[in-house]
This record gives structure tokens, sequence and C-alpha cells, in this order.
């Protein structure tokens, strides 16, 4: 495995959504997304509870697979791919596109073991002392694990896992993390803690984050998107779409959309 | 404001002369004396098989094959032997089997009707009186032959087993892996990692105790299984004989030297009751111990 530095230029495109619309069963949970996802840079989406920005962040890296029922129409397309292709193997997918998720979820296993499991089985050929040193340091975290590698994940703060869990999705070195409200879980300083290891990563890996607290997406990110739901007719409840996508500090500031300009300014509802 | 109440109840002390407090004395002591009974059978069972087994323990008991009737003196040597060689037998099919079972209940089927229909009738193979399990390898393997011409064999008494063995393995693979969260799958499934593998390396790993637990305590209770090794894996006065003849067991040799008219048969059948229960005893305390050894 040879160390993957992605040096693209920051009009890149990394992920592009097209005209894509996500179902639980019959029922229709987000609309015809248009987006195309910046490469090296931190794109947040924010949106109402039940808006379909967590749907959308999990059809990113095929992670709705697993959800019985759930379907996709549209194409999301990463690495000229379509990533819904038929051909397309989803193991590669996630390889390639990381998550790390709301609840800190560290195997029960030592730490080390938790960094090493994903570069064993993509078949890591290399120092795999080195590596998890180098992804711990890279989250912020060796210096707080490094006299206890052996000690159970599970031992660490909820902070502490959630950074551990973000070292054991950049040790597979993937080109996009995905992060599920990453620090909804947390308090204030371990939050602020992983804002500032996102700065970090940014140099590194493409991410985006799903997110309910605006100043975080303010804190931490370059692009803002902005999804609601709204009531159609016909349909069973609410359906989500995306409202707006622009630079953060357009969503934020001056908003094209009346919605847009309601929710960031904390008039909606 | 006009009180109906009676005066005596400013008195804040028990009163046991009291229709409410007199009541329930009564129903606590009622309760007291059927809970008694209840747990008497266990105790006086324990109790009469330690009287009656634990005097006769020598190392000779181990040691020796039963005495031809008539004769005194003698041990269990030869079921002890084949009542593990039995049990060894069945878990070999029943853990494997069952634990692939549940493993596909729990990751691999999507709840359609396949799945259901496998639970339904896993719950309904457990409530399955243990004879029909015998009398379902009887006709399938003892009476057709199928074992290299033998009829009766230790290898069809362990297949009789491992049927009975085979519905508490799947269901608590299958209600050990549900219990694993959601969110340690995804973890695995994350970063990259295959079905086979997430379940192999990450649900399976976590979900190992109960597991664990559920296959110790059909061990213990295939050990103590009377019904379906006598018509399948018979009985032999001797020393094992391989897999593909009739073998002795604990239980069935309980079965025939309790009713022989014979004192040292009846002496070892007693003996034989304490060694099994003991065995069925330890087996359950290794059962907790391994859940609380799993909630720390």
């Amino acid at each position: 495995m040879t160390s993957t530095t992605q040096a693209t230029p920051a009009t890149n495109t990394c992920l592009a959504l097209e005209n894509v619309s996500i179902s639980y069963g019959s029922f229709e949970a987000v609309r015809n997304v248009h987006m195309d996802i910046p490469a090296g840079k931190v794109t947040a989406f924010i949106g109402p509870s039940g808006c379909g920005k967590s749907t959308v962040l999990r059809a990113l890296n095929r992670m709705n697979d697993l959800i019985e029922g759930c379907s996709l129409k549209g194409r999301v397309v990463f690495d000229a791919q379509n990533i819904y292709a038929k051909e397309v193997d989803p193991v590669e997918v996630r390889r390639r596109i990381g998550m790390v998720f709301q609840k800190p979820n560290p195997f029960p296993k030592s730490i080390y073991e938790n960094i090493a499991f994903g570069a064993r089985i993509n078949g890591y050929k290399g120092d795999m002392d080195e590596l998890v040193e180098r992804s711990l340091r890279k989250a912020f975290i060796w210096d707080e694990t490094k006299d206890k590698l052996k000690e159970s994940g599970n031992a660490l703060s909820g902070g502490q896992q959630q950074r551990l869990c973000i070292a054991r999705a950049i040790a597979v070195e993937p080109e996009v993390i995905l992060m599920d409200e990453p620090c909804s879980a947390l308090d204030p300083i371990s939050t602020l803690k992983i804002e500032e290891l996102m700065h970090e990563l940014k140099k590194t890996f493409s991410i985006v984050i799903v997110t309910h607290n605006m100043q975080q997406a303010v804190r931490v990110s370059d692009q803002t998107a902005f999804f609601n739901a709204e009531a159609v007719e016909g349909g069973s409840g609410k359906v989500g779409y995306l409202v707006e996508f622009n630079e953060t500090e357009r969503i934020f500031n001056a908003p094209v959309q009346q919605a847009t300009q309601d929710y960031v300014t904390g008039r909606f509802g | 404001m006009t009180t109906t109440f009676p005066a005596s109840s400013k008195s804040l002390h028990f009163n046991p002369s009291l229709k409410r407090n007199r009541l329930d004395q009564f129903l606590t002591g009622l309760a007291g004396v059927f809970s008694t009974i209840a747990v008497l059978p266990l105790i006086l069972v324990l109790l009469y098989v330690l009287i009656q087994g634990g005097r006769l323990i020598s190392i000779g008991l181990f040691t020796q094959l039963p005495p031809a009737p008539g004769l005194d003196g003698g041990g269990i040597g030869n079921a002890l032997i084949g009542t593990v060689v039995v049990t060894l037998i069945a878990s070999m099919i029943a853990i494997p089997v069952g634990v692939g079972g549940g493993v596909y209940l729990a990751e691999y089927s999507s709840g359609g009707w396949f799945a259901q229909f496998i639970r339904v009738g896993n719950d309904i193979l457990a409530g399955v009186p243990s004879i029909i399990a015998g009398i379902f390898v009887y006709g399938a393997i003892v009476a057709t032959r199928v074992f290299f011409g033998q009829s009766y064999t230790a290898a069809a008494g362990g297949l009789a087993l491992a049927v009975l063995m085979l519905p508490t393995v799947i269901k608590t693979t299958d209600e050990g892996l549900k219990l694993v969260p959601r969110e340690l799958t995804w973890g695995a499934i994350g970063v990259g990692a295959s079905k086979f593998v997430t379940v192999t390396r990450i649900t399976l790993p976590s979900a190992f105790t109960p597991i664990a637990t559920g296959v110790v305590l059909a061990i213990a209770r295939a050990a103590g299984e009377t019904a379906p090794l006598i018509f399948t894996a018979l009985f032999s006065p001797f020393w094992p004989e391989g897999l593909f003849n009739p073998i002795a067991t604990m239980s069935v040799l309980i079965f025939n030297f309790a009713i022989m008219p014979f004192e040292p048969q009846n002496e070892l059948a007693w003996a034989a009751s304490f060694v099994l229960v003991v065995m069925i005893l330890a087996a359950n305390l290794f059962a907790r111990w391994l859940r609380r050894f799993a909630s720390k």
C-alpha cells in the first residue's frame, strides 16, 4: 500500500451526487439531491431533524446497504465511477471512503488492535507499529494512549474513544472521511479537540460532516449544505431535499433562500 | 372538616390486629409455604442422591467395569467414558451446525419467510420430547444400519443428542448476536471489512460469552439425557470399542441398573447418579461463571 496523499486542487470535485433520491421501502426520505462535494475541504450538512442529511451521508459510502429496504435512485460519482453501479463492490467503496459515527464505537479489542484491524484486513504489508503510531498521532491521541496500547479501547473516555475511532478510520488511508454527528455524544472540550483535528485532517482528506450544531459548521467547514424537509402531496410524512449548497460564509451571512436564512438565524419553525 | 377515619389511626405504631395487617401476614406465610414446597423436590433429590451415591465414591468406581450380575464391586468407568464420548460427538455436530445456523439467522437472513420458518421450527424442535429425537435417529440410522452395517452405535447416540442440543445452540447464538450493538458492526464495515470478516472478527467474538454459556448448558442437558440413548447407543458392559459399536453411558447405566434385582448394581446406579449430578452441577456453575465474567 502506498501512502495516498491528496494533493488535489481545491476546485476538484471529490463526490458528485446526481439527482439522488433515497427511499426506505415505499417511504421517500430524500428527493432529487444535486451536489458536488469538493476534494480537500470540509463540507458540512446542516438542517432540522428528519431532513435526510444523515441518510445522504450514509449513501456516500453505501452504509445504507445495511438498512433493510433502503434504495437509491440517481448516481453518486466518486473517482469517475458511479458507486451504485452493479459491478462496484461496496467493500472497496468503504475502504476508500471511511466513516466515523455518532456514538464512539471502538472494537472491544486493545487500542493497538483497533487501529491495526482495518489495515490488516486491507492487506497492509508495512510496519504495523509505525502505522499505529502515525494514525494515533494524526488523530491527536498518541500522547494519551502511547503507554497503554495493550489496554481495551473501551477503557478510554468518550472523547478519546471518538478520536480513536477517527484514528481507526484514517489508518486505512481513505480519500474521504464521513462523520455523522461525531461530537453529539461528547463534552465541549472533547468537541473542541475533534474540531481542531478536522482542520488538520482536511490537509490530507476530504471530510463530510453532519452536524446539528450550526456554530460547529461555521467553525469547521468550508462548504455548507442546508437540508430541509417538507410535506408532499400523497406522500407519507415529510420528504427531505437540498435547499442550498454554498460556501459556509455565504450560507450563514448571505443565503439565497429564505428557508436557509430562517434556519441559520434561528427563526425556524 | 369532619373526619370519617377511626380515631386509632392517629397512632403511627404497627397494629397487628388490623385486618390488612393480618391478611398481609397470612398471605406472606402462604407464599413462603408454597415456595418451600416448590424447592423441596430439588433439595430432596440432591440430598438423596448425594447421600445414597456419595458414600459409594471410590477410585475403583471410576476405573473399573461394572460387575457381572451376581458379583460384587466394580465401577462405572466404561459408562463415564461413554458419556464423555457420546456428548463429544454430539457437541462436534451440534456446535458448528448450531452456531452456523444462528449466524445465518442473525447476520445473513433478511428476516424473510425462510428465516421466520427456521426460527419457529427451531423453537418447536426445542420443545420436542427427547425420546422423539431418539426414535428418529433409531429409524433413520440404527434400523437402516447406515454405519458400516452396525445397528446400535455410539455415533448414533451422539447424533440423537446433537438433535437435542441443536435448538439451544441456534437460539443462544441468534440471540447473542442480536445483542451486539449495531454500531460495532458499522464500525467494522466502515473501515472496509467484508461481511465475512465483520462476522468472524468482530460480531462473533463480541457475542462469545452468551454463545458459550448456551453451549455449556446444552452440553449439560445432553449429558444427562437417557431416552434418546436407550435405543441408539444402547449399552455395553465392556470398555468402549470405537464409535461404531454400542457404548455404555451413565444415564442408561442408571436406567438399567436401578431396576435390577441385584444390590451391587443398584448401588452403582446411585453412584452414577451422584457423578452425573455433580457433572451437570459443575457445568451449570461454569455457565453462570461465564455469564458473570461477561458482565464485568
